[in-house]
Formats: C-alpha cells, structure tokens, sequence
C-alpha cells in the first residue's frame, strides 16, 4: 500500500519541476520584431502598466521597477506579500502585482512579522519612506531588525515628508530648507540627520544591510544588485535584509528633477556614504569595519 | 539598428534621460501629452546614433522607455 502511494505523489512532483524548468526557460527567450531588433528592456512583468500618481522626476518610480523586476528574476510575485507605508508610496498596491497589506504609519515593520509568522512560506517585504521609517517606524524597524525577522526592507530616503508637503524629516539634512524648518534645519536645535543604514547594520538580527542611490545609472545597477542581497537574505533564511536608497523629491525640495538629481549626488551621497554595511554572507563584517563607498561595494574587511 | 520608443502617455518631461545618454541624442520635444508634459523624444535623424544601451531606460522613472537592440551594435560590442 505504501509503495502504491507514493508512486503516483512521484508523478506529479516530476510533471511540476518540468513545469518550473519550463517556466524559467520561457523569459529567456526575448521579443524580437520583423528586423532581428531584440527588445532589450521593458517593462517588467510585476509592475502593472499604468501611469503612477509620482511627481516628474521622483524616484519612487525607479525603487519600483527595481522591485518588480527583482520579483520576476527570482521568481517571487506569486508567493510575494508586501506591507506597504504610509507616505508617497502608500499606493504602492497599484503597481505592483504582488498582495500588499497597508500598514499604520511607521508599523510596516510589525505587520510583516505578523505576516512572515503566519506564512513563513512567503516572501514578504515592506516598501517605507524616511518619514515613516526613521520616524514615527523607528521603535518597529529597530526591533524588527533586532529579531532577526525573516522579511526585507526597502527604504526610500529621500530627506523630507513628501506626502504631506514637505515637513522636516529626521533624514533632513542640515540647512535643508522645508515648511517646519524654513530657516534651514539647525544641528542644535534639530540635531543631525539619522543615518539609518548604519544603524540597522549594528543590530543582531541583520543578515545584509547596504545603501545604494538612485542617482545615476551606474548606481541604480549597484542599487540593484543589493536590493537582490537583501532579497536573498530572507529567501535563504539568514535573517533580516534592509536596503536604503537615496531618492529625490523634486517638489518638495523646490528644485527641477534635474536639479533635485544632482542633489543627490552633491549633498546626499556625501553624507549618507553608499556600500553594504554588513553582509552576512560575506564575511560577517559589520559597520566600521567596511570602507563606505569602496570600490564594487563590497564587504571590505581590509 | 539599436532604438528607443518613448511612450508619450507615460512621459512626464522630467528629462533624467537626457542627462544619461552616452550619445545625447535625448531631448524635450514641443509636443505636450494629455497631462502637460513636455515628452522626451529622438529626433528621428538622431535614432542611427542609438547604442541601446538602456541608460535612459534605466534611469526613467515611469518606465516610459522601452530599447530595442539592433544585431550590428551586439557585434561590434
């Protein structure tokens, strides 16, 4: 009886990895037109095609696509929760094809523990601004990070409070000009600006945590690549991945998108230095031990 | 022969493309889409520069740029 029920069990475990080799294969083969053109780049599967309510030039727009496309080369949106935030990216259930749980401000975090906890089968993740991460989030995202939860991060730092008009976030950098510090913000009075991967790569639970920006095309790639670490990190089981991006806020920082990209390039990267403040994986470095910003990104250990 | 086509609906003019192209033949048109938004566009003189390297791609933010890689440039690259 028992050798008779196993057999046919076998059978179908054989016809779903000829399925999953089938589908893998599939995106492999890429769109080509009457001229041996070959569409090199497009919209990714996960990401719905509709325009998004983002302002010119934000880049939450890229943050999302990095996403999508990280979803669709490792194969995760049918099995994918996300716990979206509050802020700009509160609508990020309108884009991406993935079930998505909207959290209170700043408990992103916490929400997602309830969801990796009841399915533990599950990829899930939160996608949360500065102002709700570093915020009102901070108590949630540090212990979190401190359980070592099994979910990713990805945090948009884009150094005010979009949404609600461009208040002071504690990611606001010193002499940056927004409607609660219009005089600039004031290291004695405001203190200085969270560097929050920096913080996160102390805590126990981390098992990757690295900055990138979304600036250039060459740090979008870079960006990427730690976005798929972070990604990993849970799909491996080490631990908790965060990835921080540098965004811009055209609006809200009063400047031309172009404007408001060089910024990021000028006035943020110095101050929020890019590389992976600890992974794992690596070599289980953490914090000063890695030269911010050295070459490839990589976990130094020199 | 490598191209771009830029979806006029989804272009919001925020014009990252033109800082990113290796070759500049990126620019803002006179066409204004149904939202305001001065489009990007490759004057269609510009197109045989297009290396399809997807920087603009990359970088735009609506996803408003799809690339098509011609055979030749695969070669010489």
């Amino acid at each position: 009886m028992t050798k008779a029920k196993t057999a046919p069990k076998a059978a179908p475990k054989a016809a779903a990895k000829t399925a999953v080799k089938a589908a893998k294969a599939a995106p492999a083969v890429k769109s080509v037109d009457a001229s041996g053109d070959e569409l090199v780049f497009t919209r990714p599967e996960a990401m719905v095609d509709r325009a998004t309510h983002y302002c010119p030039g934000c880049h939450h727009g890229i943050a999302h696509r990095l996403v999508a496309e990280l979803l669709d080369e490792m194969e995760l949106t049918d099995k994918t929760i996300a716990a979206s935030s509050i802020g700009c990216s509160v609508f990020l259930y309108n884009y991406i094809k993935a079930d998505t749980v909207e959290s209170p401000h700043g408990r992103a975090p916490a929400v997602a523990t309830g969801i990796k906890r009841a399915r533990p089968d599950k990829f899930v993740f939160t996608y949360q601004g500065d102002g709700d991460l570093a915020s009102i989030g901070m108590a949630e995202i540090m212990h979190a990070a401190n359980r070592g939860e099994r979910i990713t991060v990805v945090f948009v730092n884009n150094t005010v409070y979009g949404m609600t008009g461009g208040q002071m976030a504690p990611t606001t950098l010193i002499g940056q000009r927004t409607t609660t510090c219009p005089g600039g913000r004031c290291k004695d009075r405001e203190g200085a600006p969270i560097r929050m991967a920096e913080i996160i790569a102390q805590l126990g639970g981390v098992a990757f945590c690295a900055r990138g920006s979304l600036d250039s095309v060459k740090n979008i790639r870079q960006a990427k690549k730690y976005m798929r670490k972070a990604f990993e990190a849970q799909t491996t089981g080490q631990g908790f991945g965060f990835i921080e991006l540098l965004a811009g806020c055209p609006t809200n920082w009063r400047m031309t998108p172009v404007a408001a990209n060089k910024r990021i390039t000028d006035e943020m990267i110095p101050y929020f230095p890019l590389g992976v403040y600890k992974d794992l994986e690596a070599d289980g470095t953490c914090g000063s031990m890695i030269a911010p910003g050295a070459a490839g990104g990589e976990a130094g250990g020199k | 022969m490598s191209r771009i086509t830029v979806s006029e609906e989804r272009c919001k003019g925020c014009l990252l493309c033109t800082l990113v192209c290796p070759v500049t033949i990126i620019r803002q048109s006179e066409r204004i889409n149904q939202h305001g938004y001065k489009v990007a566009e490759v004057p269609a003189d510009d197109m045989a520069k297009c290396t399809g390297c997807a920087s603009c791609a990359t970088i735009c933010p609506d996803v408003a740029i799809e690339v098509w890689r011609g055979k030749k440039a695969k070669k010489a690259a």
